[in-house]
């Protein structure tokens, strides 16, 4: 779908959406002057859907992160949230980051009831609302251990159930499987569908994996090349529940090449220029 | 049996025995000078009489305590001077290189100034032993709390924390193994410097008795003296990986 369809479906559906993101724009001061990060992005996350965000490295996915979870501000344009307007972090955006983020000095339980602590949950309850979620992540015997003895897989099922025991709206996510071996990456892409499955939750996955993005999404965004825009909006047209086998499906297939395609103009763009920004440190 | 399966305490204890037992053996045999190097028989016979004749139990007691008092004063001061630069970034800006100056500077050559305030007593020892270690401990707070992960700051900020438990839910438990590593080396030169002081200014615990040990030419006395030293700061630095592993649990 082209960008400027988006922005007509964007106006369509703003009513059943929980996240609508409407001409974003975010310009960065640097020494050689401004530069666009993200350029006029419009689109919406409707309620229960899987949204991904593709594009090459250098795009400004993880601006647009930062953004929808209120840790930047400065940007033109409008972020709502249930019909909030957002101005900072807002309690119905749960964020899973990218980098490492469990507490290592917190045990599995703790870890996960911390939103609930900070919110002054009595202990009784938060730990009972935890072992659920960590049960639902597959972590059930784990509760007691710290991440320093769990795998990487392990310690990003503990941040993603401390993001979801706090029942967000919306759950955010930065590539959370980027530092991850493949193999591991489809086994946790097969936990995610049976979450989203089991909860309905509305999902937004920033993501520069594009079997990751088919396999889990709804819908996958692609993204420009610097400045970040939406280039192209892609429905994945695979059934649902959905499990790992997905991946050897020939529709599956399709999808990747279709979204490649697109992606492959950017990357290299992508590549060239970082290519002529290192010949021009070098010089 | 497996070397392995015998306990580290075991085999630590052996090895000082054995390297007594060398160190014995070379001086019995004139190969090493009684007159520079006491038999370490004879240091360990002179324990009944530096208990009898010398009050080292008083002694240990006296400089123990303050070793601690100088301990919780370095740990209380230095960790607040260092949470206090890491709020006002100006501060830190303005005096990081003069607190890593004086950590570096042989504090104890200032000793007749601190006897010209606190006067030839407890206090001077004090706070001498407070002024040595305390540069370590503020520059390793400092830098535990500018070393939070970003990630997890970003945690703190997705659930709208206050600033109080922003600092300390997240910031503070995750700068902790570096503070203690500042604790550590401010633990250490505030206790050199104590009982180079108690040497000094020939007054106290075991410094003094080390002094008047080695005026009178009891060499083993020195080195049995010297023995409780070690035992003051093996048992100040067993309290504090306890603590540590008790606040910071996790590794």
């Amino acid at each position: 779908m082209p960008a400027a369809a988006a922005k007509l479906r964007l106006a369509e559906t703003v009513k059943e959406a929980d996240l609508v993101i409407d001409g974003v724009t975010m310009r960065f001061e640097t020494r050689e002057g401004a530069v666009t990060a993200v350029d006029d992005m419009s689109f919406s996350v409707e309620r229960g859907e899987f949204v991904s965000i593709i594009g090459p490295s250098g795009c400004g996915k993880s601006t647009v992160f930062n953004i929808l979870g209120g840790l930047v501000r400065g940007y033109e344009g409008k972020v709502n949230v249930g019909g909030d307007l957002i101005s900072g972090p807002h309690p119905s955006i749960g964020m899973v980051f990218q980098e490492e983020s469990t507490f290592p000095w917190r045990t599995v339980l703790d870890n996960v009831a911390f939103p609930l602590e900070v919110k002054g949950v009595r202990k009784a309850e938060r730990h009972e609302k935890a072992r659920h979620f960590i049960d639902m992540v597959g972590l059930n015997g784990f509760e007691q251990r710290y991440p320093a003895e769990l795998s990487g897989g392990m310690r990003q099922r503990v941040a993603i159930a401390r993001t979801l025991v706090f029942e967000p709206k919306i759950l955010l996510m930065d590539e959370p499987f980027a530092a991850l071996d493949e193999q591991t990456r489809l086994l946790l892409g097969d936990k995610v569908l049976k979450i989203q499955e089991e909860l309905k939750q509305t999902t937004l996955l920033i993501t520069h994996n594009i079997t990751e993005a088919v396999q889990l999404s709804d819908r996958v965004i692609i993204m420009t090349f610097r400045p970040g825009k939406v280039k192209r909006i892609v429905d994945i047209r695979l059934p649902r529940p959905r499990t790992g086998d997905v991946v050897g499906s020939e529709a599956f297939g399709r999808h990747v090449a279709e979204i490649w395609n697109d992606l492959r103009e950017e990357a290299s763009r992508g590549m060239a220029e970082s290519e002529a920004g290192a010949r021009r440190r070098k010089a | 049996m497996r070397l392995a399966a015998i306990p580290p305490l075991a085999i630590g204890l052996a090895t000082v025995g054995l390297a007594l037992g060398v160190v014995e053996t070379l001086l019995l045999l004139g190969l090493l000078n009684q007159f520079v190097i006491p038999l370490p028989s004879a240091v360990l016979g002179s324990f009944g009489r530096l208990f009898a004749e010398e009050q080292l139990l008083e002694r240990l007691m006296m400089t123990g305590s303050e070793a601690l008092a100088a301990s919780v004063l370095v740990s209380v001061a230095g960790i607040s001077l260092g949470v206090l630069l890491y709020k006002v970034r100006i501060l830190a800006l303005a005096t990081e290189p003069w607190v890593a100056a004086v950590a570096a500077a042989p504090v104890v050559l200032a000793y007749p100034l601190f006897l010209v305030i606190f006067g030839r007593s407890a206090a001077t020892i004090i706070a001498m032993g407070f002024v040595a270690g305390l540069a370590p401990v503020i520059l390793k707070t400092l830098e535990g709390l500018k070393g939070v992960r970003k990630s997890l700051i970003n945690v703190g900020l997705s659930y709208n924390l206050t600033p109080a438990q922003q600092f300390w839910k997240i910031e503070f438990p995750a700068a902790i193994p570096t503070i203690f590593v500042g604790v550590r080396l401010g633990l250490v030169f505030a206790l050199i410097n104590l009982i180079g002081v108690e040497f000094l200014i020939n007054f106290g615990g075991l410094g003094q008795l080390i002094n008047d040990l080695a005026e009178r030419y009891d060499l083993a006395g020195v080195f049995a003296t010297i023995v409780f030293v070690i035992l003051v700061s093996v048992v100040i630095f067993a309290v504090l990986e306890r603590m540590e592993r008790w606040l910071r649990p996790g590794r």
